[in-house]
């Protein structure tokens, strides 16, 4: 069991409770303790923020199938330097996660590794291919909260009315979908419009989600199914999932921190790190995406860390993959560009990466309340600490859109059930 | 042109102007019964092309060649490349034998800006994508300039698949540059929705454009724009869009039928129209070996302030300074 703990003098941020206020917070046994233990590691954290641990509802962690981009450990440890606390990675490895005999290999993995809670996303069909329903109820069994065919929707409303329907029998499963339709988004390769026009790449219009985002809203409220959108990145999306919200349907929806941060102008000098799907949209929908992030509309911040090998990315525009890694840098991403700004408040930011993707996952463990006898998932960071985002990173992989960027804002401690996983914003594992 | 002819963009109307000026000079050349200055005597140029490209591969060779560079023509066809060499690695191989200028042609749009970041010498793109095509647009350039006396002011319809077209991007924005008023015409599954805000006009119907027209400029299209539904058929659009005999009749005296070949005849361009006087295929062509003379010559010898400075001919073509000589 680890050593007791006390933060002392933090601010701490946690929306569970409404909390906002200079306090001690104590660890001990693992979870967070009445005061006072006299012989508690005392932490000063004079000038730092202690909040809920980060969750992460989006990220690919590659692993079983491309090791040399990511594995469940270095994933794990690059959340843990980004402060997340639970992370969830992706179906679409190889093999795929359709069934429990991968869900326990990552678990098994994960649980290795020791530095973040994982919770696997199942696929909701067999081999992400759209068609057959996979065992969802074996992977519920085996601990899967949420199930997603992440990297496409599914292509069939019939399937995906059927899987919204069939999780009704697990409590708080959830539904997610990649909203794209195929054949609109079909050789895009980055947003279709005055930029893509002038680069001479091909386009993939906002309504190739919004057409999607639509279907997929009527079959939510045909069905009474818990549908979660994935990185929404157009406008028009959100005004379609604000009126669903309004209309009672049990639909969430989180967006990326490079969506709220880069447009499709960031694409001018054809950088791969800036190639992503759902690509970078106009200024305008990032306009809505923050609103609706602020407004509550979009419930959650999601990295969609997607790992990529240096040489994929060093290539022509049009052959190298869609992604960027985010673990390490969301939290400050957001803090500099989101709350420094004043565009959103530091709780409802932690509450966007934190409390409510706990909330949508079923997290129990995480997000808060910062309350005596939780167990302790907790990240404290320093909101005035200028960094560049530059390797080494804890990912094996090196493809952020951040790149070479200046932020505000970095991880020193990020405690897991009472251990120091991150120490001074060192790794401890 | 900051080292690099990327795209139009890159240049500005003054530099058109220079770059035209100079390719006049060089166009005697080729008259010569020796068609060679030594220009860029000891320079290396390589031709980097990553699609099949016979026409625009044998004007940069031969533009090279009159200018006395030493010419590498790296086909990726049974090289490095076919056996998975990355653009990145071919870049660091190409810069490490030296070369001091890269022509590449390659399918993907972008690829000439990313090969700047591996290189040292000087990127001329000779097609990227369905991005841009600079030099045949400057070529086009000279060649209205030549015939017609002037680009500002002159009407230039565009027809054909824009929307795909590197070709009809560059000409767009250098003929907008220059002054000149370009319509862009042909079906609207085939014309970027952001047209206009290049400056140009839209027209769906060739008819109504062809009488007010200076230079119709006529675009390949591809048959697999039918099997992409852009267009119910090739047929169709030949005929609600190509230009047929009785469609050149409705262009005024001196007006010019233009093509960046390889043309389909029977396509987008009757057989007949193709071999009319007021059709100047073949002047592009020649033209273009000039122009690429004046691109090498600019970015490799004259690209300095001394020579922006100076007019044409005291830049080289005819009488060649002794320190562009003894650069190289």
């Amino acid at each position: 069991m680890p050593e007791p703990v006390l933060f002392r003098g933090a601010r701490v941020v946690d929306p569970a409770s409404g909390t906002d206020d200079v306090a001690d917070v104590l660890v001990a046994g693992g979870a967070i303790a009445r005061s006072p233990v006299v012989d508690a590691t005392v932490l000063d954290c004079d000038g730092l923020v202690l909040a809920p641990g980060l969750v992460d509802l989006h990220a690919h962690l590659r692993q079983p199938g491309r090791e040399d981009k990511e594995t469940v450990e270095s994933g794990c440890r690059a959340a843990a330097l980004g402060g997340f606390t639970a992370v969830c990675p992706m179906a679409n490895t190889d093999p795929v996660a359709d069934n429990a005999a991968v869900i326990h290999e990552v678990l098994e993995l994960a649980r290795a590794a020791g530095t973040c809670d994982v919770f696997p996303v199942g696929a909701i069909t067999r081999g992400l291919g759209g068609e057959e329903m996979a065992e969802l109820g074996e992977m519920v069994d085996a601990g899967v909260r949420m199930f997603s065919d992440d990297g496409r929707c599914v292509p069939s409303a019939r399937v995906l009315r059927n899987a919204l329907t069939y999780v009704r029998a697990f409590e708080g499963v959830v539904i997610a979908e990649h909203c794209e339709d195929a054949s609109l988004g079909e050789g895009g390769q980055m947003h279709e419009g005055l930029t893509s026009s002038s680069l001479g790449l091909a386009g993939q219009p906002r309504e190739a989600e919004e057409v999607v985002v639509a279907r997929d809203l009527a079959v939510a409220r045909l069905t009474g199914g818990r549908l979660h959108l994935c990185h929404l990145s157009s406008a028009g999306s959100v005004e379609m999932v604000r009126r669903a919200k309004a209309e009672g349907l049990r639909v969430t929806a989180e967006v990326t921190p490079h969506h709220l941060v880069f447009s499709e102008e960031d694409l001018l000098t054809y950088d791969t790190n800036m190639k992503m799907n759902p690509p970078l949209r106009a200024g305008s929908d990032r306009g809505e995406l923050r609103a609706g992030l602020a407004d509550g509309t979009i419930d959650a911040i999601a990295t969609d860390h997607a790992p990529h090998a240096v040489e994929e990315k060093e290539a022509e525009f049009d052959q190298a993959p869609f992604g960027t890694i985010g673990l390490e840098s969301a939290l400050a991403a957001v803090l500099t560009h989101l709350v420094e700004p004043g565009e959103l408040t530091l709780a409802r930011a932690i509450e966007a990466l934190s409390t409510a993707p706990a909330r949508i996952l079923g997290a129990g463990d995480h997000g808060g309340p910062i309350e005596p006898g939780r167990p302790a998932n907790l990240v404290v960071f320093d909101p005035s600490a200028d960094w560049v985002v530059e390797p080494p990173f804890a990912s094996r992989s090196r493809n952020s859109a951040f790149l070479g960027r200046r932020l505000r804002g970095r991880v020193v401690h990020t405690m897991l059930r009472g251990e120091l996983v991150v120490a001074d914003g060192k790794a401890q594992r | 042109m900051n080292g690099h002819l990327l795209s139009i963009h890159d240049v500005s109307a003054q530099e058109i102007v220079r770059i035209l000026d100079t390719a006049e000079s060089f166009r005697e050349v080729g008259t010569r019964v020796i068609k060679k200055v030594p220009a860029l005597r000891g320079r290396t140029v390589v031709n980097l092309f990553y699609e099949n490209s016979t026409r625009t591969r044998i004007s940069f060779e031969l533009a090279a060649k009159r200018l006395s560079a030493d010419v590498i023509n790296f086909s990726t066809s049974g090289s490095s490349v076919s056996k998975g060499e990355s653009l990145k690695d071919t870049a660091l191989t190409l810069q490490a034998m030296g070369a001091d200028a890269i022509v590449i042609r390659h399918s993907s749009s972008g690829a000439p800006l990313t090969l700047t970041r591996w290189v040292k010498g000087s990127v001329l793109n000779a097609g990227d994508g369905t991005h841009e095509h600079p030099t045949q647009a400057l070529l086009d350039l000279y060649t209205m300039r030549d015939r017609l006396g002037r680009l500002e002011g002159l009407r230039v319809a565009i027809v054909g698949d824009v929307l795909h077209s590197r070709v009809a991007r560059s000409l767009s924005f250098a003929l907008v540059k220059m002054g000149a008023d370009v319509m862009l015409v042909g079906p609207p599954t085939l014309i970027p929705a952001d047209a206009p805000a290049w400056g140009v006009q839209v027209s769906h119907d060739i008819d109504a454009v062809l009488p007010g027209l200076d230079v119709c400029y006529m675009l390949r299209v591809q048959r697999e724009r039918q099997r992409q539904q852009y267009v119910p058929s090739v047929r169709e659009y030949a005929r609600r869009f190509g230009l047929s005999r009785e469609r050149a009749g409705m262009l005024q005296d001196g007006a010019l039928v233009m093509h960046p070949g390889p043309m389909n005849r029977g396509v987008e361009i009757d057989s007949d129209v193709a071999d009319l006087p007021r059709a100047v295929i073949e002047e592009q062509v020649t033209n273009g070996i000039a122009v690429r003379m004046s691109l090498l010559y600019l970015l490799l010898g004259g690209s300095g302030p001394r020579a922006a400075a100076g007019s044409a001919e005291e830049a080289g073509a005819v009488r060649l300074p002794e320190e562009v000589a003894t650069r190289a």
